[in-house]
């Protein structure tokens, strides 16, 4: 038998990695899991409470709220942004110079940071100096989003809309794009319908492209803080808080380190589950078609 | 049913040109007769699918009318034409089963349920899709797949004409033969226009009765195989069809006498004298050459290769530094590096300019 020479000074070279994700991930949570195990009243005084804050969490009115708001928004935003998306993409030419117009005009609104979106919304809307806000009411509507809860969400959604549906565009048109011309030309034989053809050709083969669009946009505004927070600030009331905002008022507003920190994790858990969802979903649809492929 | 007929038809994918080299399809007129079984032969890119969609109405013309007997089809859509096309790749609805893959065509045009069924089952079991129609398209293998395209075309019975392009690259060569079989009993069951696309002369001369054979966008002869082989109105057509293709020699022609390489041969007409600008050749096929000892006479060639492929041999012979394929059978000795070759004077053609001339009778 050979025995062979190892070396094991090659984990030196790993080192800096270890320390890199200690420091920003592997120590902050376990702060983030100490601070929702214990109580403190300042001077860094600690004192052990066990589950106690995650049960209160549990039954917490608040949370709940938060928790609805939260999956609402999602779910607006997807019923909204996919269908628009895809229709969009649908229209977008094929070929010759409006395709780089087209694709230049959808990338825009992508390119703008956040706390600028919010803040483009927020002046757009105002009632007193805003286009839109003062538009809307010289004729007569109700509109102000700073009294209104509907007029908030309103806001907010159609910002969100106008901010993120380029996502969806885009990757449904590079699904579009991938469809070989042969498919279409077998549907003008088969005499298809222009339904037809998008429930039987488009449909399916965007159905990969589209997951991945929901998976990004559903992550993506189940997270959403900046533009709320700039725009209505959580309100009016709480209308408007949804789980981010929630969770930052609670640790930094408020201070209530323990609590924050249990929601923190549920909140953590919560998207760590449905991300695990996807992914299911998505790697079975993918298995599928790859199956078809062969 | 009906006659399908291309009058003038000239194709350019970049719009009208008056330079003809723009034009992926140059000026053609071609008549396909009602139930006819056609192989259109070429090389790759040289128009054969151009063709095939201005026919189907993927493509509208640059030039030239599209006639079905006699009403103009040129600017009809594809759906209201009536024709059944199938592809090179298999193309499949995924989220459908076989069987609704197949019925698709019936039911987009309003057949009633009771007329679509038995049909499909009917061409599902010439096909051997019969165990499948259950299952889901997009598990099947790629074969399946293109069982399916062909299905789908074949499923309509009362089209002007069924469109085959390249339909059986991706079927492996067992499948094919049997496939090919079906096609041709279902072409006689049926009787509908066929039109079939290929670049593998096998494929066209075992399949059509007529082929026609294209070259740099261009019609260069239509013909039944026979005539194809020993008649080739075009110097492509010689060397394409044929395995090995035709030998083509340049050479000068006087009456009936043509000079290679100073060496006289006699012809079996009399052709007019060419300018001396003009490319004359001459354009036998290694069928027609045959083999003798050197001090028999013939053209004096060098034997450089034997190649024996079973059921014949295939000589390569220098005559004069150009080498030449003959055909010889199989217990022909052949000895010696000299031999003396002999040309075949009725199946010996005459091209100028690549195109054969008739000569006349002496």
């Amino acid at each position: 038998m050979i025995v062979k020479q190892t070396n094991q000074k090659a984990w030196f070279m790993v080192l800096p990695v270890f320390l890199v994700v200690a420091f920003s991930a592997v120590i902050p949570l376990m702060t983030v899991v100490n601070y929702s195990v214990q109580d403190t009243f300042g001077g860094n005084q600690f004192f052990w409470v066990g589950m106690d804050w995650f049960r209160d969490l549990i039954h917490s009115e608040r949370f709940h709220d938060a928790f609805l708001r939260q999956l609402l928004f999602s779910g607006i935003i997807l019923l909204i942004e996919i269908p628009l998306g895809v229709m969009i993409a649908l229209a977008m030419p094929r070929k010759g110079w409006g395709v780089p117009v087209c694709l230049i005009t959808m990338a825009l609104p992508l390119l703008i940071p956040w706390n600028v979106v919010g803040t483009i919304w927020q002046i757009f809307g105002r009632v007193d100096i805003g286009l839109l806000g003062h538009t809307l009411a010289s004729l007569g509507f109700n509109y102000n989003y700073t009294q209104d809860p509907l007029a908030a969400w309103i806001t907010i959604i159609i910002m969100d809309v106008w901010h993120w549906t380029s996502l969806v565009v885009l990757l449904a048109y590079a699904g579009l794009c991938s469809i070989p011309d042969a498919y279409y030309q077998a549907a003008k034989i088969d005499g298809a319908s222009r339904f037809s053809v998008f429930r039987y050709i488009q449909l399916p083969k965007m159905q990969r492209v589209l997951l991945i669009a929901i998976l990004l946009r559903f992550m993506d505004s189940f997270m959403i803080y900046t533009e709320p927070f700039v725009i209505t600030g959580g309100g009016p009331g709480n209308s408007t808080t949804f789980m981010s905002i929630d969770l930052v008022k609670m640790a930094v507003g408020q201070f209530d380190l323990g609590p924050a920190a249990a929601m923190s994790l549920v909140y953590f858990l919560v998207i760590l589950l449905l991300c695990w969802v996807f992914y299911t979903v998505m790697t079975n649809v993918g298995e599928e078609s790859r199956k078809g492929d062969a | 049913m009906a006659n399908i007929t291309l009058k003038d038809i000239a194709h350019s994918y970049t719009g009208a040109s008056d330079n003809p080299d723009d034009y992926a399809l140059k000026k053609l007129n071609l008549t396909w007769r009602d139930g006819g079984a056609y192989a259109l032969l070429g090389p790759s890119g040289c128009g054969k699918t151009t063709l095939l969609n201005i026919i189907s109405g993927l493509l509208i013309p640059t030039k030239g009318q599209v006639l079905f007997n006699d009403q103009d089809v040129t600017r009809l859509p594809t759906e209201q034409r009536n024709i059944a096309q199938i592809f090179q790749f298999p193309v499949i609805y995924d989220t459908m089963t076989v069987f609704e893959n197949l019925a698709f065509p019936l039911k987009n045009r309003g057949r009633s349920k009771k007329e679509i069924e038995p049909r499909v089952i009917a061409l599902a079991e010439t096909l051997g899709l019969e165990k499948e129609l259950g299952t889901k398209a997009q598990h099947l293998t790629a074969d399946a797949k293109q069982k399916i395209s062909l299905g789908r075309g074949l499923i309509r019975q009362s089209v002007n004409a069924i469109l085959f392009d390249e339909p059986l690259t991706v079927i492996d060569p067992q499948l094919k033969w049997e496939l090919r079989s079906q096609l041709k009993y279902l072409h006689k069951q049926f009787a509908f226009t066929m039109i079939y696309v290929t670049h593998d002369q096998t494929e066209a001369l075992t399949f059509a009765d007529q082929v026609i054979v294209m070259y740099e966008g261009a019609v260069v002869q239509v013909g039944t195989p026979e005539e194809l082989f020993f008649r080739p109105e075009h110097t492509f057509v010689g060397y394409f069809i044929g395995s090995p293709g035709m030998n083509i020699i340049p050479c000068a022609v006087q009456g009936n006498r043509a000079l290679i390489d100073g060496h006289a041969i006699t012809l079996g007409r009399r052709y007019p004298d060419q300018p001396n600008s003009a490319k004359v050749e001459l354009g036998i096929r290694p069928e027609h050459l045959h083999l003798t000892a050197a001090e028999d006479g013939g053209l004096p060639v060098r034997v450089v290769k034997v190649n024996d492929i079973g059921r014949y041999r295939i000589v390569r012979v220098a005559l004069e530094g150009r080498e030449l394929n003959v055909v010889v059978p199989e217990n022909t000795e052949i000895s010696g590096e000299q031999a003396g070759l002999h040309l075949d004077q009725d199946h010996t053609n005459i091209y100028l300019n690549d195109h054969l001339i008739a000569g006349e009778e002496q």
